[in-house]
């Protein structure tokens, strides 16, 4: 009997040793509002937020190695290059005060801001901006990728500390908005594990698969980050995130969905503006059937834009019909969205054409790891069984989908959302000439090779602006993809919190966020 | 005694799902992918037994579907397990020595190898989007838990009196494995199987639940469960309908398995 | 002595198969770590460049070699994607992962055995109470079994995280700086782990006390006058708890495998999501390490239940009796 006791007792003991052994951290665990909960490190809570983000940076953190469009997300806040994108679009001057462009317009005379500084605290000097720019032109160091636009660049100079000269080959329309490429300091070899930049946040220190820390930068040159500290909490599964935003443990979230958004509550205000990426079902235009215009057409006959963005995307989110989003403005032509709009008699009909009067079997490989898609395509699936078409979803990982269809073109059909590396059309349109290495589709037409070609020797904006959208529709006309939307970008915001701006790139500027009085 | 009450209603219950899940490869209330935007997240009703999800598809039919996907996944997997893990259980326990070491260490080497790697493997040789890749991981994964049970059973009928004089009569090796001595394990196979099944609706579960295994917009309950994981708030009855579909699978083929065991014990 | 050096020995072939296994899996699988540092970079020459640059051109043999040397003098390599030695990268996961399945394991044992035990005192009473609770007891014990350890977590960081605000679902606190609140926060993913495997070790103590019950030299015992909570206590537990640790050790490495997914469910930065996110990003040397380590975790259980096993019965030390 004793020795039963002893038993029970030892069991609840045990329990309780693990019990009060977790007790100790409720006082500061409790989330009982917003603001205490921004970071588990209890001195620097006044002014510090949690932001969710759906992927680590498990990338090199250099800027100029790093291609994870969730690392140069996070890592805005920490580089800056001569110029700087706006909210609105726009570039202005960053570590430049201000440039000058010769009248032939060959050369670029870029006077550098004074007192700018690094992270580390040394002073930008014009051998710093050199430096920066020659890595990404010659890309001789291991990893660095290289900027196809800086093969332009015929010399960098500094004539004095404060003065960067460039020279280009030839004229270009789009060669100033490459100068965002940030600016490192020329003789600091840790970028890949300890980046240091100009930016208003210096980062302090990364934990895989945890978070990444960064702090206020004081000595920035422009208006201050108004945060103290972000911590940067990586939720990489998705079905979590919602959790994680209820409990208070994180303060701020990007790329919601919208079923997310719907389940918030109060205690959040939601931020809407656009992901800036070309979402479509992209085909292979090499492979059967997709080498046939006709089934293409029947394709973009067979789905309704706007049924998919209501039912998987609550309807948030612009219909768009070619490679470009609203964002881009002059270059965004509302007209193509509506070129192809949903008539299953027609799209039959074309099939018939095309010599698949009952339809065929497809599939539409997804990246695993993008709900959005995965969503988009099950609706797909639903609107191509009415006119005939079996499409089966293959969710491949990330890695896969990037040897296997966007390097090795091994695919059928790809649902994925394509964005611009920088504000310009022909970061978008470039891709679809038939030479370029990233033509994943296999696009070949004659007509738009020769027009990009036209654009690129055209000098004056109004007119080129003209041909980039004789390209697009172009690429609508022999519907080389089925064009889908532009994604809404849902970003959650604690109601403690204002002041987010958003950007027509796919960026997460945290400088202007503060906490309301 | 009343012992096998339980395999009765174990029996019972796995008929009644069994019933209702191949009712669902012919027949479902709504189809399980036709979407209904203006019927989302609502709650169970008599309309929609289990309410439905963010697409307004009904969550009823998605489950029974999903319920034969995954029971499909894990009936193969077992059958896989079973099979090869007899097999090598019979050589390693009637044998013994080097070969029953062999299958210890084979056996750890299984358990730390990470099954997703394994599963990435089979889509990598076979393609993606393949059923056939989680049965055959999974497969492959439960050989050596199998392994272990026949064994013991294997090498403890292996000195019985009546495979002696077998042997003694010279019957060739393969006809005493087989005739002789398989009959007589069933009794420690068939519980096992039970288990094992349960296991791989589990493991089946988990793979959908960390992305690799059915795709969608077909389900099975371990996708779906993922799913509704997201939809908490707006829709509990999603992850409570997946989960407790999922864990009254298990039940009932745990209930054979208990009734079985309990009918063993008598007899012995 | 001999018995060391052999499992020494075992637990080495093993890690070095598995560590070659993993190795050769990933020689299978599409996609590498050049392709997954490229992103949309990608393009088949920047790809060949890439690769021939960090080396994964070469045969396998050889890579492998490699590896393994550098494991041997102790250098663990170097993440490919974060550029970190893999042995900083992993450490803080090792901690916080094994935190996890030593307080899944403490909850296992200290629930199972004195239930399982308890429940046997009762074994055998008849009358409609008895009858009735053995089937209540057998059908909650079936389905503790059933519950999916995710489901659980689910349901658990929905109760206790967001109605009852026990502790922040998806904020884990750092598990050296503030302990307690880590533990906490682990407690209830190890609760979701415990509940099944609870079900299973009580269900499999049960099995094993009862068979031994109806031994001969139990019935003798007991028909001498002997009390049969005494004689339960005495000798039948000591005799039945050979196969009982046994099984143990066996749930302790499947513990492992269980907190992958229940990581993912509660956000918790440990082994699991590594080798996940790890095993997506073809980077091997990280996912090398932590199968090795893996490999070493299953060895080690039963390595252990072994020594415990020969101190419960003297006979096992001949290196099995049977």
């Amino acid at each position: 009997m004793k020795k039963r006791i002893l038993a029970l007792l030892l069991l609840v003991s045990l329990l309780g040793t693990v019990l009060s052994g977790c007790g100790d951290g409720s006082t500061e665990q409790a989330p009982e509002n917003g603001q205490t909960n921004g970071s588990t490190d209890a001195g620097t809570q006044g002014n510090a937020i949690t932001v969710g983000i759906a992927q680590d940076l498990d990338d090199s953190l250099d800027p100029h190695k790093a291609v994870a469009a969730g690392t140069k997300e996070v890592m805005f806040n920490v580089f800056e290059g001569l110029m700087k994108p706006t909210s609105e679009g726009d570039l202005t001057p960053a570590i430049a005060e201000s440039y000058e462009v010769s009248p032939d317009r060959l050369t670029y005379t870029f006077t550098l801001r004074e007192g700018v500084k690094f992270h580390n605290g040394d002073t930008v000097t014009a051998e710093d901006v050199v430096y920066s720019i020659n890595r990404c032109a010659e890309a001789s160091e291991t990893g660095v990728l290289q900027v196809e636009a800086f093969s332009v660049i015929q010399s960098v100079e500094a004539t004095d500390d404060h003065t960067v000269v460039i020279t280009i080959a030839e004229p270009s329309n789009e060669f100033i908005s490459y100068m965002t490429t940030a600016i490192l300091p020329a003789d600091y070899d840790q970028q890949d594990t300890a980046p240091v930049g100009t930016g208003p946040f210096k980062f302090v220190s990364r934990t895989a698969q945890d978070s990444i820390v960064m702090e206020k930068f004081s000595d920035y040159w422009g208006t201050p980050a108004q945060l103290d500290k972000v911590t940067f909490k990586i939720i990489e599964n998705a079905d979590s995130i919602l959790m994680s935003l209820q409990s208070g443990a994180v303060d701020l979230f990007a790329h919601l969905t919208s079923t997310q958004v719907a389940q918030l509550g109060s205690d959040f205000n939601v931020v809407e503006s656009t992901m800036n990426l070309v979402q479509a079902m992209y085909l292979n235009n090499k492979a059967a059937p997709f080498d046939n215009e006709k089934v293409r057409q029947a394709l973009c006959y067979a789905i309704d834009k706007q049924e998919i963005i209501d039912l998987a995307f609550d309807g948030y989110g612009s219909p768009i019909g070619s490679s470009m989003y609203p964002a881009f403005g002059k270059y965004f032509d509302d007209e193509l969205s509506n070129y192809y709009t949903r008539d299953v008699e027609r799209a039959k009909a074309l099939l018939a054409e095309a010599g698949y009067p009952d339809g065929f079997s497809m599939t539409i490989t997804v990246p695993s790891n993008y709900q959005p898609h995965i969503d988009t395509a099950q609706v797909l699936v639903e609107q191509l069984k009415a006119v005939g078409i079996t499409a089966e979803i293959q969710p491949v990982e990330w890695g896969t989908w990037l040897s296997d269809v966007y390097a090795g073109r091994q695919y059928q059909s790809t649902v994925v959302g394509v964005d611009a590396s920088n504000m310009t059309a022909r970061a978008l349109l470039e891709r679809f000439t038939s030479q370029a290495d990233n033509n994943f589709i296999n696009y070949e037409n004659d007509d738009y090779d020769a027009l990009f070609a036209q654009a690129q020797a055209c000098y004056d904006d109004a007119e080129q602006t003209e041909i980039y959208k004789q390209m697009e529709r172009n690429l609508t006309e022999h519907a080389a993809n089925v064009y889908i939307q532009d994604l809404a970008d849902l970003v959650a915001v604690r109601n403690t919190l204002d002041g987010l701006q958003t950007y027509p790139i796919y960026v997460l500027d945290l400088s202007t966020v503060h906490y309301v009085q | 005694m009343k012992q096998n009450n339980y395999l009765r209603t174990g029996l019972f219950l796995t008929g009644v799902l069994a019933v209702l899940i191949c009712l669902g490869f012919f027949w479902t209330p709504y189809s399980p992918t036709a979407m209904n935007g203006s019927e989302k997240f609502l709650g169970p009703s008599l309309r929609h037994l289990m309410g439905t999800d963010n697409f307004g598809r009904d969550i009823f039919s998605r489950v029974l579907k999903g319920a034969g996907t995954t029971a499909g996944i894990a009936f193969c997997t077992v059958a896989i397990g079973a099979v090869c893990g007899t097999a090598v259980g019979a050589l390693t326990g009637y044998f013994g020595g080097i070969v029953d070491e062999a299958l210890m260490r084979f056996n750890d080497v299984m358990t730390a190898f990470p099954s997703i790697l394994l599963a990435l493997v089979f889509i990598s040789v076979l393609g993606p989007g393949s059923k056939y890749n989680v049965i055959l991981a999974l497969g492959v994964v439960f050989i050596p838990s199998f392994a272990r049970v026949t064994r013991t059973a294997f090498a403890s009928l292996r000195d019985v009196n009546y495979v002696k004089s077998v042997r003694l009569m010279g019957a060739g090796k393969a006809r005493i494995l087989l005739v002789h001595m398989l009959p007589n394990t069933a009794q420690i196979l068939l519980p096992a199987i039970t288990i094992g099944f349960n296991n791989a609706v589990l493991a089946e579960a988990s793979m959908s639940y960390l992305g690799i295994g059915v795709t969608p917009p077909d389900a099975s309950l371990g996708y779906m469960l993922s799913e509704a994981q997201g939809m908490f708030s707006a829709a509990p009855w999603y992850a409570l309908g997946t989960g407790f579909t999922i864990v009254l699978l298990v039940f009932s083929v745990g209930l054979i398995g208990e009734g079985l065991q309990r009918r063993g014990k008598e007899v012995a | 002595m001999k018995f060391a050096a052999k499992r020494l020995a075992m637990l080495l072939v093993t890690m070095v198969v598995v560590s070659f296994l993993t190795f050769a899996a990933f020689s299978v699988i599409s996609g590498d770590a050049a392709a997954a540092k490229l992103g949309t970079e990608i393009t088949p020459e920047r790809l060949a460049a890439l690769q021939a640059e960090m080396g994964l051109d070469r045969p396998l043999m050889v890579r492998y070699g490699e590896w393994l040397a550098g494991f041997f003098s102790g250098n663990l390599g170097t993440s490919y994607s974060y550029q970190q030695p893999v042995a900083d990268l992993i450490a803080p996961k090792v901690l916080v992962t094994l935190c996890l399945s030593f307080l899944s394991f403490l909850l296992i044992a200290a629930v199972s055995i004195p239930l399982g035990v308890w429940s046997i005192r009762y074994e055998g009473r008849t009358g409609w109470f008895w009858r009735f609770w053995d089937i209540v007891r057998t059908v909650f014990n079936q389905l503790c079994m059933a519950i999916p350890p995710f489901f659980t977590g689910i349901l658990l960081s929905w109760l206790f995280g967001i109605l009852l605000k026990w502790f922040v679902p998806g904020q884990f606190p750092e598990l050296t700086e503030h302990p307690g609140g880590a533990l906490r926060y682990l407690f209830f993913a190890a609760v979701s782990i415990a509940i099944p495997r609870v079900a299973m070790t009580v269900r499999m103590l049960r099995s094993t006390i009862i068979s031994e019950m109806r031994k001969d030299y139990v019935r003798t015992v007991i028909s001498r006058g002997n009390d049969r909570g005494s004689v339960l206590y005495r000798h039948v537990l000591k005799n039945s708890l050979v196969p009982v640790v046994t099984f143990l050790a066996q749930t302790m490495a499947e513990i492992v495998a269980a907190s992958i997914v229940v990581e993912q469910v509660f956000g918790i930065p440990g082994l699991g999501r590594m080798l996940v996110a790890s095993i997506s990003n073809r980077d091997y040397p990280v996912v090398q390490v932590i199968v090795v380590i893996l490999a070493f975790w299953v060895v080690l259980a039963s390595t252990l239940a072994d020594l415990v096993n020969q101190q419960i019965d003297p006979r096992l030390r001949l290196g099995g009796a049977k």
